[in-house]
Formats: structure tokens, sequence, C-alpha cells
């Protein structure tokens, strides 16, 4: 790598030893991205909202149809796991959970309510359907 | 800048760098994520059960939610800030893996203009509903 000095840099991601905790932080940034692109479906939504009853209509079709609803489960998930790995993020940054046993536990944590509140707000969304 | 760094400089890029003043700012990209971030945690919420209650919801019934001036409120809010975070996370994300220097810059502000943009017309159509006959 041309640090301009010739000296070492210190050594990137592929010399480490692969551990779980690595998947959820890539996660984070993955269902960032997504979310971001799924932010032009909630546009679509108001924007058809905003213009009348038929493109209302068809915004809700889709969001009702096969495809709509898998990006909506997708989407509710990757919310719910970006708002959980971001709050973990947030306490790192106050200055806590930075012991190995802490840090894990937290990871397990976010992947256990990302998966449990996605079942919960499914069962709600379902049940009002 | 990096005409300054001799390939054949025994001194680190930070010996190499000090001294030439500060950049005069560095926080503020972080510190924003970080407000974004804690305002977007109870907007979340509140907007995930709010569209799970409208899901299969008719025009009336959701013209009504967003007539409503705390939905209203609510929803411009979520989406001000969910694509102010967009953006700055995406930013991050393109510095990262972007290295040529114009596709990086390009990419940054294409990035930006759409976000602000789908923001802008988030905002209006709430606004319109909520105004709206």
């Amino acid at each position: 790598m041309a640090n301009g000095s010739g000296r070492p840099l210190s050594p990137h991601l592929q010399v480490y030893k692969f551990e779980w905790t690595m998947a959820l932080s890539i996660t984070h940034r993955i269902t960032g991205v997504g979310l971001a692109v799924g932010t032009l479906l909630l546009t679509w939504w108001l924007v058809a909202a905003a213009a009348g009853p038929e493109s209302f209509a068809r915004a809700q079709k889709f969001i009702g149809s096969g495809l709509g609803l898998l990006l909506m489960f997708g989407w509710t998930w990757a919310l719910f796991y970006h708002l959980a790995a971001g709050i973990r993020h947030l306490v790192w940054d106050a200055g806590y959970s930075f012991e190995l046993k802490e840090a894990e536990l937290g990871g397990k944590i976010v992947a256990g309510a990302s998966l449990g509140l996605t079942i919960l707000a499914w069962i709600i969304g379902l049940a009002v359907w | 800048m990096a005409a300054n760094l001799s390939k054949k400089s025994l001194r680190s890029p930070l010996a190499e760098a000090r001294g030439l003043g500060s950049a005069k700012y560095g926080t503020e990209h972080w510190w924003h994520q970080r407000v974004t971030a804690i305002a977007l945690v109870p907007l979340t919420i509140w907007f995930v059960f709010g569209v799970i209650r409208h899901l299969g919801a008719d025009y009336t019934a959701f013209v009504a939610w967003m007539k409503s001036p705390f939905s209203a409120v609510m929803m411009a809010l979520t989406a001000a800030m969910t694509f102010h975070h967009a953006q700055s996370g995406l930013q991050v994300v393109i510095e990262d893996y972007v290295h040529n220097e114009l596709a990086k810059v390009l990419s940054v502000l294409a990035v930006k203009f759409v976000c602000y943009a789908l923001a802008a017309a988030c905002v209006f159509s709430v606004l319109k509903i909520s105004f709206g006959a």
C-alpha cells in the first residue's frame, strides 16, 4: 500500500481470524444501503397518496403483491437490525461495552432483537390487515 | 499534498502532515450521523407500527391518518431524518470503496442530490395530503 513513506501500514481485515461479530458489522452496513434503496418505495407510497386515490391504489396493490410483501418483510428485518445495531454503536460511542464478553452479548442481543421484532411486527401487521 | 510525500522519506505520513495546519473540520460528519441516528430511534418505532397499521389501508383511511397533525409531523420528521442519515451513511460507504477521485466525488454528489430530492418529495406529499381537501 502506498502511504508514501515506504513503512508498513497496519494490517487489514484479511489477516484476522473470522469472528461472527465481523458478520454483524458488515451486515449493519449492508442493511443501511438496503434501507436507503427502500426509501424509494416509501417515497412512491407517499407521492402516490398525494397524487390521488387511483395512484395510491396502484402503490398499495404492489405492496400487497408477493414481491411487495417479500420486499416489505426484508426491509422490516433490515430496519430492526439497523436500529438495534445502531443502538449498539451508540452505546460504544458513549464509552461502554468494549469488553469482549459484553461486546459478544450485545451482538447476540442485536441478532435476537432484530428477528424477534420482525416477527412481532408481522404478527401485528397480518392481524390488522 | 501528495507531492510532499517522497517515496524515499523515512518520516511517517503523520510527521509529514504535522505543522501544515488543521483541516478546520473533522467531527461534524460523525456528529450529524449520531444526531440523526438518535432522532431516528423513536421515529423508526413510530414509523414501523404506523405503516403496519396502514399496509392494506384504502385511500380514505390513509388520508385520515396523514391529516392528523401528529402523524403528519412525525412522517415529515421521519423522512427528513431518514434521508439526512441515508446520505451521510452512503457517503461513507462510497468513500470507503470508490477510490477514483472523480467517480467518488460524482457519486457522493449524486447520492446527496437524490436523497434530498426524495426527502422534499416525501415532505411535500405529506403536507399536500395534510392541508388538502
